[in-house]
């Protein structure tokens, strides 16, 4: 049939484009020469002068500390206030959700430049900390909007019932309620994680000086023009990501559409 | 049955963001009785057995338990254990973990615990299932472990919140005669939510009938079925033919243009009144024999009796009989005085 | 179990790291004076009159004529191949979301920084076209390297919204719509186009929204001298230091992202939770 011949010449041509320029990136990562005009052998060593770069190893530092130590403050912050909200009654809900809404639906930019300004408001200077609060900052309503569903879809006298058997109610927010919204919870985790990770906008004008991200690394090197050095990195970060979605599939492997929605 | 009250309620009235859902409810339930709540959807019956379980605090009034004012302990705290609507069974715990729960809090010994897990399993005819997860369970099932989960901590009142109500109709049958025989062999108190009348008639010692946050009615099951007070229980109960009135003295009430010796006094002269007949309290006679008479206008066959909607002016009666006459027949009813329920017509407010 | 406390700790944060900072932009953004103080402050509109300066006005309307651009062209591209995996079985359908997502998982800027090694003077392509032996042709630094950006980087955002809506629309709907003796294309404009209308609406404002406040793009594909707005404020707030004016900047392209918004909340009534107000 013609039009499936089509469908599927369509299809292909789209993960061309998605794919190929990633695919072009990691193949120059092994390239000799340092600028794209030949191909002049297979190397390694623009993988060794990615791990002896101070620069990289400083940033590719932080935002495994950043993201690790956000993922963890914001999923606790999360899950406790996502509880508290499931609580609420409607009116205050909507209120409290709609707030939280503001950093998802804002664009970066303007989050960023808000919480640049909060800092130098308070004078607290910029560096780990301020790089730490912003990322955390945007990263619980994600934690949150993740939790949510989790609660609405739980029976309701779940905790009830717990505390009819005699639980106290920390008892049943311990053995009942976290055992049944684990699930939101590692999926928040995981998105903190990620989003962190993968932040640049509002790292970019909440770093400080000598501390700074992968993303803002690679964005002052990429300014300056081709740099095979961050072709390197990005092969390992693609490789670093596929293990840790294959993670995530195999945790829930049906739930790829609604975290698309998600992001 | 013991004479002694296990729980009381005290003027109790419940406010939910300016809206009055109980009005003043005051009834007591007695040791050992099977009591049931029953009214429609919305009545407040789920909210009364909420705050005898200690999940909702009234606004106003008392909740008394053995004599103790028990109105603000929490519900971990209170000898009293719920069979929740949709069971809230913990899905990530098995069938003995579920059950376990509350011992374990308790901290009794492992070895007693498996024992009385044991020994709840066998009361609800689950024995071998104490490995099996939540989901894998049926309906019936999973509301034989959320009951076992409930009596195993040997609560003296176990409250229940519509359990049958996710159940097919067969499964509900047998069902309420496994719950009515339960309740008679481990001897406790079950205060028991209902929008089933039958089920209500079926298994209660007790029941209290409820409307828009008022108690209409307490009573046996055949006290509230013969003798509903008014409309609404009547109504509810049962079906029933709800027709106009106007007591002329004690003993004498017309209504259908016609007036008919009854059993209630105590009306003023002239009192319009509600005049309730059940359906199958009217007989079918020859014409010329009856003290009303229509055209029958429609026939149901209801598998016992024939439902039959007669027409009388503007009256349309029902009749619940096993003899059927056809459609376009006129036919003559009666009715006996004791039969002829007479109820004050209630002014809404 | 009400245990609405447990939500305190957040809402403080919240009124501290959200709505004080967006109360001290919308501060700063009408009044004039010294940095980072509110003791010498003075009311002013100087900041959003200077906005209305042509000079300005034309970065926000070529940031918006390129995020409309994009947001048109990944609609045309998106909706026939997020139509494509819908019709797919089950598990085809979800390795080929997956292969949609990683990219879109993988770093922003390395996917925009992969074009720049393909688009680039020694780039991949002009390799291959001069090896074919003609000119290098001057792919990057200008207006359809950034669009072209733009594109690349947002069009999971628009094709993922359509797909969710398209594989819930109720199979017998279209057969209804079949036996009622509708052909392909009228199944198409009168039952399945109109029924996944939620899903572009959510594929424009997430394509869109991030399409007008760029600054990575177009610095990276356009060059030093490209200008979009969230080139604007990036400048105010980093280089110039005018941070009255890059506040101004900023609760307008707020002002716009949320009006835009709420009108596309508006159409979309499917959409639920508590987004509402916006």
């Amino acid at each position: 049939m013609v039009s499936r011949g089509l469908k599927r010449l369509y299809t292909f041509l789209m993960f061309l484009f998605i794919y190929a320029p990633i695919v072009v990136l990691i193949i120059f990562s092994f390239n000799n020469a340092r600028t794209r005009g030949t191909w002049s052998g297979f190397t390694l060593k623009w993988y060794a002068e990615l791990f002896r770069d101070k620069e990289v190893l400083t940033a590719l530092y932080y935002t495994i500390l950043v993201a690790i130590l956000s993922a963890i403050i914001s999923t606790i912050i999360g899950t406790i206030a996502a509880i508290g909200i499931y609580g609420m009654t409607k009116v205050r809900r909507k209120i409290i959700l709609n707030l939280n809404y503001l950093p998802v639906l804002n664009p970066d930019i303007v989050t960023a430049v808000s919480l640049m300004t909060l800092f130098r408001f308070l004078r607290i200077e910029f560096g780990f900390i301020t790089l730490l609060l912003s990322h955390i900052t945007f990263c619980i309503p994600y934690v949150i909007l993740s939790i949510l569903p989790k609660l609405r879809q739980m029976n309701k006298h779940l905790a009830e019932a717990a505390m009819d058997l005699g639980a106290t109610p920390f008892y049943a927010l311990r053995k009942v309620i976290i055992p049944e919204i684990k699930p939101g919870i590692v999926t928040g985790a995981l998105l903190a994680f990620t989003l962190s990770i993968d932040d640049f906008v509002i790292s970019f004008f909440n770093k400080g000086p000598g501390v700074s991200n992968i993303s803002i690394t690679v964005y002052s090197m990429a300014r300056r023009g081709i740099n095979p050095v961050i072709n390197a990195l990005s092969a390992l970060m693609f490789t670093g990501l596929i293990i840790l979605l294959l993670i995530i599939n195999s945790r829930s492997s049906k739930s790829i559409g609604e975290r698309g929605d998600i992001i | 049955m013991d004479k002694t009250h296990i729980i009381d309620l005290k003027n109790i009235s419940m406010e939910y963001d300016g809206t009055k859902v109980l009005d003043n409810i005051n009834f007591y339930i007695r040791k050992n009785e099977f009591l049931t709540l029953l009214g429609p959807s919305g009545c407040g019956k789920t909210t009364t057995l909420r705050i005898i379980g200690g999940f909702e605090k009234p606004t106003e009034g008392r909740v008394i338990f053995e004599g103790r004012d028990i109105t603000n302990i929490p519900p971990y705290e209170r000898q009293i254990n719920t069979v929740f609507q949709k069971y809230a069974l913990f899905p990530h715990m098995n069938v003995f973990e579920n059950i376990a729960f509350g011992l374990k809090i308790k901290k009794v010994p492992k070895d007693e615990i498996e024992k009385r897990v044991k020994e709840m399993l066998r009361l609800v005819n689950l024995r071998g299932f104490e490995k099996r997860s939540i989901d894998s369970l049926s309906g019936g099932q999973q509301q034989r472990v959320a009951i076992a989960r409930a009596l195993v901590n040997e609560p003296k009142v176990l409250l229940l919140d519509e359990p049958l109500g996710a159940l097919d109709l067969k499964l509900r049958k047998e069902m309420q005669t496994e719950l009515k025989n339960m309740q008679k062999r481990v001897g406790i108190t079950f205060v028991y939510v209902t929008h089933d009348q039958e089920e209500a008639l079926t298994m209660s010692d007790t029941i209290v009938v409820m409307d828009k946050g008022q108690i209409q009615q307490i009573g046996t099951p055949v006290d509230i079925y013969n003798e509903p007070e008014n409309a609404f229980v009547a109504k509810f109960i049962g079906e029933s033919n709800i027709v106009d009135g106007i007591m002329h003295e004690d003993y004498v009430v017309e209504f259908a243009n016609r007036v008919f010796e009854c059993v209630d006094k105590g009306f003023e002269k002239k009192e319009e009144v509600d005049v309730v007949i059940r359906p199958e309290d009217l007989e079918i006679v020859p014409l010329e024999e009856g003290q009303l008479n229509g055209v029958v206008t429609s026939v149901t066959f209801k598998g016992v009796h024939y439902e039959m909607i007669v027409k009388d002016g503007n009256i349309d009666w029902m009749i619940h009989s096993t003899i059927m006459e056809p459609v376009g027949t006129e036919i003559g009813m009666r009715v006996l005085p004791e039969n002829i329920h007479i109820m004050k017509k209630v002014v809404e407010k | 179990m009400r245990m609405k406390w447990t939500s305190y700790p957040y809402i403080l944060w919240m009124i501290i790291f959200i709505v004080v900072p967006l109360a001290l932009i919308l501060l700063y953004s009408f009044t004039v004076g010294e940095e980072g103080g509110i003791t010498n402050l003075r009311f002013s509109l100087d900041n959003f009159r200077r906005f209305l300066d042509p000079k300005y006005l034309d970065v926000l309307w070529i940031s918006i004529n390129l995020a409309l651009k994009s947001t048109l062209i990944t609609m045309v591209l998106g909706y026939p191949l997020a139509m494509i995996i819908a019709k797919e079985k089950p598990k085809k359908r979800n390795v080929m979301i997956l292969l949609l997502v990683i990219p879109m998982w993988m770093n922003f800027l390395l996917r925009t920084y992969a074009w720049l090694t393909l688009l680039g003077k020694n780039g991949f392509i002009n390799y291959i076209i001069t090896k074919l032996g003609f000119a290098p042709l001057n792919l990057i630094y200008n207006d359809r390297a950034v669009l072209l950006g733009m594109v690349y980087n947002f069009l999971p955002f628009m094709v993922l919204p359509i797909y969710s809506v398209l594989v819930k629309i109720d199979k017998s709907l279209i057969e209804a719509a079949e036996d009622l003796g509708a052909n392909k294309f009228e199944v198409f404009s009168k039952v399945t186009f109109p029924l996944s209308i939620p899903g572009i609406i959510t594929g424009i404002t997430m394509v869109f929204m991030p399409a007008v406040s760029t600054f990575v793009i177009s610095r990276l594909l356009g060059g030093g001298q490209y200008m979009l707005i969230g080139n604007l404020v990036e400048q105010q707030y980093l280089w110039v230091g005018d941070w009255h004016f890059g506040s101004a900047i900023s609760i307008i392209m707020m002002a716009f992202i949320l009006v835009t918004m709420a009108i596309t909340a508006k159409f979309d009534n499917q959409k639920e939770g508590g987004g509402g107000l916006w």
